[in-house]
């Protein structure tokens, strides 16, 4: 069985995060990037059904700039075994990536698609959901948990107030949430080997998609700010802030 | 092959990420039990810590020196126990096997060295032998197709967790000099080995040194490195460049620490209604670790980069030993110092890296013995 991973590459998780002074958008100028956190799961998940037997081939997907790369061979000296990247400049948006993948599938055959349920820059939530519908496949988005079976998967999903398990035929797309597992620190020898392994290059003209941008974003702002707690003296004071200031009891 | 400017920027990024993620956050739960946890050992393993310097072909990353700075720019982040753990197996100790050894010798050991699998322990000093390392008496005496070995190595790294202890001992007279001083690759199951009690340290808890006594211990004559006598001493100061541009590295490292503890305390502790990093006497002190760290981190750039194009650099990697560790100290003392009173507490980073740091001017050649070798070399080429 066949794999793809598709895998972002986002502003690293531990960078604090800075608006442009023209409000346009955020800071990426000499900031540090990194895999996506939960395609870091995506990636751990497929590599472990190639160590089960449960898989044979682990492709790695990304698109955008050429730096992309960088996020590929992270996820080949993971375990995938070859890397797929397609390469723009262009602002790439949920469905544009949706379609992207579609075009992708077509050609790879995966049985299984995994990725991320969310990218940590622009937490959308839709790439995984849109890919689904576009192929007509089944989805099991947020999971905890995923089994294989003969042509099915068993997903042990996340959702508001507990767990769901949905079985779903395969060929299917699978989102990953944080619980499903804990990605491993690819190895040093690994990654001396991951700059042997193969890496296409496409772009969105070869596989025949219009990337353009439905969305306009008009501003980009700083959260507000959080004001500076008080100090109440006495257990009676903070009832009755809560009760008459706050209102919240 | 070794060639210089290898791209490893994904190996740093990779090694920093693991150095701040599971190191660093076990170095309290190291100094508290004065060991490393199991799980992290097993980390440390398949992470492939312990192959650094040992070529592909043996299952190693078969780094360049330029590389393998870099690398141990980022190890030395953390506490320097956990590089004394796998830095026995990737220093003198299996340097020697790599420029020496016998091809026997090298498939034997190097794999199941880079695999973390064994670890190597470096057997030279003795109670009368420290920076005058020539002055060993441990013995070994030809017997059939056998040597026995007998003598007393002390200050021995790692050696309760050793699989093989690359010993140096003499196979001829005092008068033979260095020439009869050979190396043998001696494994722990070996009858006449004995581990003495752990030393008692000022720091670096978690990595565990002490006295090993060879009490008649037989050996195959294959176990001789290289298969010839008194080619030991000679591979081992061979190595040596290496090593001192190795351990100049890790300093730099911990400079960087150091450097990233003084500031995180000088921005949070206020002292006269403003941070203390306001103060310029405070500023002073980090501007000078700054500048010293940055200073280090060059030397030993250029050192590998020299070594790494085939220049001889004896000197060049005496001064990174030398220039590197003892500022690592200078700048320890500087942010205990802007610390205060905190600093000699021990809930805090510095007053345990103050004291591991100290170990770094004193063993692999002490600062005076690398003054020595920097003014032997000058003074020769001057002469020349
Ligand atoms: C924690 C620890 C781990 C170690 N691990 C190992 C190991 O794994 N394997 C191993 O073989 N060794 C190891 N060593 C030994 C270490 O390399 C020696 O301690 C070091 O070489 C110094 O030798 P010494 O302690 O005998 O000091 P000495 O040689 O007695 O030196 C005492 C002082 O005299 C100075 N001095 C000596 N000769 C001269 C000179 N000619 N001119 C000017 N000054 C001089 C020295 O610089 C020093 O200040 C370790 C030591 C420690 C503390």
């Amino acid at each position: 069985m066949k794999v793809l991973i598709a895998i972002k590459r986002v502003i690293d998780y531990n960078v604090k995060i800075r608006v442009k002074s023209d409000n346009s958008g955020v800071e990426t100028a000499n900031v540090k990037f990194s895999m996506n956190p939960f395609d870091e799961i995506a990636v751990e998940e497929a590599v472990r059904l190639k160590e089960a037997g449960k898989a044979e081939e682990l492709v790695a997907v990304s698109m955008g700039v050429a730096q992309c790369q960088e996020t590929i061979r992270t996820a080949l000296a993971m375990g995938a075994d070859r890397g797929i990247l397609v390469q723009t400049d262009a602002e790439l948006q949920p469905l544009a990536v949706a379609k992207l993948l579609k075009a992708l599938v077509d050609k790879e055959q995966p049985q299984l698609v995994i990725l991320g349920k969310q990218a940590i820059d622009d937490d959308s939530n839709q790439t995984g959901q849109m890919l689904a519908a576009l192929l007509g496949w089944p989805q099991g988005t947020f999971a905890s948990k995923v089994t294989l079976g003969d042509g099915k998967a068993e997903v042990v999903r996340e959702i508001d107030g507990g767990l769901e398990t949905v079985e779903i035929k395969l060929p299917a797309v699978v989102s990953t949430d944080l619980r499903l597992n804990e990605p491993r620190y690819a190895s040093l020898p690994n990654i001396m080997k991951a700059k042997k392994k193969p890496i296409d290059t496409v772009t969105p003209a070869d596989l025949g998609v219009d990337v353009a941008p439905r969305l306009v974003t008009l501003k980009v702002e700083e959260p507000a700010k959080r004001k500076a707690g008080v100090k109440v003296a006495s257990v009676a004071e903070l009832v009755d802030k809560l009760k008459n200031e706050a209102k919240v009891i | 092959m070794r060639v210089e400017g290898q791209d490893v920027g994904d190996l740093t990024t990779a090694v920093r990420r693991f150095v701040r993620e599971v190191l660093v956050p076990a170095e309290p739960a190291v100094e508290e039990n004065d060991a490393i946890p199991a799980a992290i050992v097993e980390q440390l393993r398949s992470f492939g810590l312990f192959g650094m310097t040992i070529p592909e072909a043996y299952g190693g990353l078969g780094l360049c020196m330029l590389a393998e700075a870099r690398v141990a720019f980022e190890i030395g982040y953390a506490a320097p126990a956990f590089r004394s753990y796998f830095g026995t197996s990737n220093g003198v100790g299996t340097l020697g096997i790599l420029l020496d050894g016998t091809d026997e010798q090298k498939r034997r050991y190097l794999p199941r060295i880079a695999k973390g699998a064994i670890m190597a322990a470096f057997c030279l000093t003795e109670p009368d032998a420290g920076s005058d390392a020539a002055a060993i008496t441990t013995r070994a005496r030809r017997d059939g197709d056998d040597y026995v070995i007998s003598g007393t190595k002390r200050f021995v790294t790692n050696a309760p967790q050793a699989g093989l202890f690359t010993v140096f001992a003499r196979t001829a007279d005092k008068d033979a000099g260095i020439a009869g001083i050979s190396t043998f690759l001696v494994d722990r199951e070996r009858a006449g080995i004995e581990i003495g009690p752990l030393d008692r340290k000022m720091g670096f808890r978690g990595s565990q040194s002490a006295d090993v006594r060879f009490d008649e211990c037989r050996v195959p004559a294959a176990t001789l490195l290289g298969g010839k006598e008194g080619v030991g001493f000679k591979t081992a100061m061979r190595c040596l460049d290496h090593a001192r541009i190795h351990m100049a590295a890790i300093s730099v490292g911990l400079c960087t620490r150091l450097i990233d503890e003084g500031v995180r305390h000088a921005l949070g502790r206020k002292q006269f209604g403003r941070a203390i990093a306001q103060f310029q006497l405070i500023q002073a002190m980090l501007a000078d670790s700054e500048a010293e760290c940055f200073a280090a981190r060059a030397m030993v750039e250029a050192a590998a980069r020299a070594k790494d194009q085939g220049e001889p650099v004896t000197k060049q990697a005496a001064c990174c030993k030398y220039f590197a560790t003892e500022a690592a100290g200078r700048i320890a003392d500087r942010v205990l110092q802007l610390h205060g009173g905190y600093g000699y507490l021990k809930d805090f980073p510095i007053e345990r890296l103050y004291r591991d740091v100290r170990l770094l001017r004193l063993y692999e050649g002490t600062s005076q013995i690398q003054q020595l070798v920097i003014a032997r070399e000058l003074l020769a080429e001057k002469a020349r």
